[in-house]
């Protein structure tokens, strides 16, 4: 084989690679996911047909969810101490398409190996009668702030409708309310005194030629009016656009949101054709970043070689060693334009590598300079397990197998070769305001969940995760 | 026992009767069309109308549908859209301000009944050895939409017309006292269309769209003094079919100052 053609080769696994690892990995095959829920340390989604995907982690999912009565798009809630699933049927009483009934169940847990799973008898709480403007299918949950139950259905066929639901039985306690008008997959979020109508334009069950894409309207109460970015009610088909195609992944619908802690949301949604899944619909998660008081989709993390930059002082963090000086120095204060421009190379990790000890190297924040000792690799090890919305990954000195570290007494420090130890491993999530928090997956010696703090300008250690914290927050810089 | 003569005129009724599509059996020549499309249209009553408050229009002359059977949205490419909105269906379909209860004659492929349990046909017409095309006699009907929006699936299912897979040509007249210059068409379309302004095209839409309110416009276009025909043809594959349009200015604002008429 030719070099040029090795070259090709390695260059497409990368890509796949890369690809992959922003992907939910083991066999997250799946159309219409509800939202994910958490129960009992495990993480599960329902789709159409029966069943569900579970998940140990958020990261790896398997098949394995129980959900009876078939039908289509379900939707999960944890209430109390209950999870409240619903989802569609088609009734064929009056043998008419569009007459659907959207049904609610209850289970104590969502565990199938529970002794205490069982699921209630279905009951029927809303849906279309096969004459109306309204395809009464696609449920979605919402609890409100104030304990407030409700529910979104519809599809294109005419009118989403949000009815409000008893929290205790799920059975509706007021009449529909149409907010929207041509789309489909409805969800509906609540977000500092806005009310949020998710949902999906474009063209459903289409693969790898869907054109579906997550939508978005906001309304000061849950039965509307829900209005787009630019005035448009959902009424009169508006919609700002979340999410809905990537590079290798088509079609985004069925939004849900997964609040992890303040301050960390995901979305979960599926793609309907993953194109390195040969073309099958797939559970997907994101960020869900609000900006400017709109939810937008977080791009998938790609691996890369970054600067860690404080949010707290907008340092960088970097190796503890001598910041060697670039030759050239100063060239004076002359406005002399005759003499001739040249590029002058970058510091490079050979120039510098020489004078930095060889075992642990402490870290520190510092003024970004942009120099081989404040480049860090950040790369996604799949195989090694992940969190919900990501795999953990190495951050090492950019060049070298130097490994960004937890150390036992609650520091960070760098140790001189990735062996994989779990304390080498860092989890990184994209904040609701598009920052990062940094953090070890394990600690040596503590049970807590630390993060990558600034406690001073120039000094980082681990910490309480605080969301109203710059300390706790950083930037990822791409080089 | 039958008798053999008995039989085969049974056997030909059965015949007859299985062979006639299931909704041309249902049809009723006399319909109601106000009953038929209330909640959505009104048969027109006045002589003029004005665009409602928000500028959209909400009189038309609308053709009962031609049938395009398209089996799925994906078709509606740009060439597919132009291809089959080009097609002369009835003559003069470009230039002619029909009358409420003028009929056309059309030459349109013909598609089983929809089983409504999927409206979907029930099996693609060459397995049925149905001939691909039929002749049929379709008629205008002036009305006005209760709605912003003119809820094209409802007039079909409302006078018992194929619903899917279906083409609606629709016009109206615009009456302007003077000339209102540099407005755009604003269209919201499900699903395919084409419009013409004084027969002149200014949009061409294509793809699985929804309709959503000024989701395409045209370049500006003047409204003269006088009458000026908006006309419209829309298509749609297995699902909802609607549009909605109005006449919006250069800060999007609508435009209301003319009155509508359906010639």
């Amino acid at each position: 084989m030719k070099k040029t053609a090795l070259s090709g080769l390695a260059a497409f696994a990368a890509l796949f690679l890369c690809a992959a690892a922003s992907a939910q990995i083991g066999s997250p095959y799946i159309h219409d996911p509800s939202t994910v829920v958490e129960c009992d340390g495990k993480y599960y989604t329902f789709g159409t047909g029966s069943g569900g995907l579970i998940s140990e982690d958020g990261w790896s999912w398997h098949s394995g969810g129980v959900r009876p009565g078939g039908g289509v798009a379900p939707d999960a809630i944890k209430i109390g101490d209950r999870y409240l699933v619903v989802y569609a049927a088609s009734d064929r009483s009056n043998n008419l398409r569009y007459h659907s009934r959207v049904y609610a169940m209850w289970n104590k847990t969502l565990d199938p190996t529970s002794p205490d799973f069982k699921y209630t008898d279905p009951v029927d709480i809303g849906g279309s009668n096969g004459y109306e403007d309204c395809d009464g299918i696609d449920p979605g949950l919402m609890m409100g702030p104030d304990g407030r139950l409700w529910l979104v259905y519809g599809t294109y066929f005419g009118y989403l409708r949000v009815v409000e639901l008893s929290p205790e039985t799920a059975e509706p306690v007021g009449r529909p309310v149409d907010v929207a008008l041509s789309c489909e997959a409805g969800e509906m979020m609540y977000n500092d005194g806005w009310y949020y109508l998710l949902a999906t334009h474009g063209t459903c069950c289409s693969g790898v030629n869907s054109t579906y894409e997550i939508i978005v309207g906001r309304s000061k109460s849950p039965t509307g009016p829900y209005v787009d970015n630019v005035g448009r009610d959902m009424i009169h088909g508006g919609g700002k656009l979340v999410l809905a195609s990537e590079p290798r992944r088509i079609g985004a619908g069925h939004f849900g949101r997964f609040i992890v802690s303040e301050g960390v949301e995901k979305m979960s949604f599926h793609f309907e054709g993953d194109l390195d899944r040969s073309g099958r619909s797939v559970l997907a998660m994101r960020p869900l970043l609000w900006k400017n008081g709109w939810p937008v989709a977080g791009e998938p993390f790609r691996n890369g070689e970054y600067s860690l930059v404080s949010e707290r002082r907008g340092y960088a963090l970097e190796l503890a060693v001598n910041n060697v000086p670039m030759a050239g120095g100063m060239r004076g204060f002359s406005r002399n334009g005759d003499d001739t421009v040249v590029a002058l190379e970058d510091q490079k990790l050979a120039d510098v590598i020489g004078t930095w000890p060889e075992g642990g190297i402490g870290v520190r924040i510092g003024p970004e300079l942009y120099r081989p000792h404040q480049a860090w690799e950040i790369t996604e090890i799949p195989e090694l397990g992940g969190y919900i919305g990501g795999a953990y990954c190495k951050i090492t000195i950019a060049g070298t197998d130097r490994a960004l570290a937890a150390t036992a007494d609650r520091e960070v420090t760098t140790v001189p070769a990735f062996t994989g130890a779990p304390e080498q491993l860092w989890r990184i999530d994209r904040l609701t305001d598009g920052t990062y928090r940094i953090m070890p997956k394990f600690v040596p010696g503590t049970g807590e969940e630390l993060v990558l703090v600034s406690v001073a300008d120039s000094t980082p250690s681990l910490g309480v995760f605080d969301p109203d914290s710059d300390n706790s927050k950083w930037n990822l810089v791409r080089h | 026992m039958m008798r053999k003569s008995f039989r085969i005129l049974l056997l030909l009724i059965l015949a007859v009767a299985t062979s006639v599509p299931a909704q041309a059996q249902k049809r009723n020549p006399k319909i109601d069309v106000a009953e038929a499309l209330k909640g959505y249209f009104r048969p027109v009553t006045t002589p003029s109308a004005t665009p409602d408050a928000d500028g959209f229009i909400r009189r038309w002359m609308i053709l009962e549908p031609i049938s395009k059977p398209n089996p799925t949205n994906r078709v509606f490419t740009d060439s597919y859209t132009r291809e089959n909105l080009s097609v002369e269906y009835f003559p003069g379909q470009l230039t002619m301000l029909p009358k409420d209860g003028d009929k056309v004659k059309v030459t349109m492929e013909y598609q089983p009944p929809v089983n409504l349990s999927s409206n979907r046909p029930v099996a693609p017409p060459q397995q049925q050895n149905q001939p691909k095309f039929v002749k049929a006699t379709l008629t205008w009907h002036a009305l006005d939409s209760d709605h912003f929006f003119v809820k094209l699936f409802r007039f079909a299912t409302g006078l018992d017309k194929d619903r899917y897979g279906v083409i609606f040509w629709t016009v109206t007249v615009i009456n302007c006292e003077e000339d209102i210059e540099n407005v755009r068409l604003a269209v919201g379309s499900n699903k395919a269309a084409r419009w013409w302004v004084n027969g002149e095209e200014v949009l061409l839409l294509a793809g699985d769209r929804h309709m959503g309110v000024d989701s395409a416009v045209s370049d500006r276009v003047t409204l003269k003094k006088g009458r000026n025909v908006l006309r419209g043809v829309t298509m749609n594959g297995p699902g909802m079919s609607e549009f909605c349009a109005r006449f919006i200015d250069d800060t999007g604002k609508p435009v209301t100052g003319y009155t509508i008429t359906c010639n």
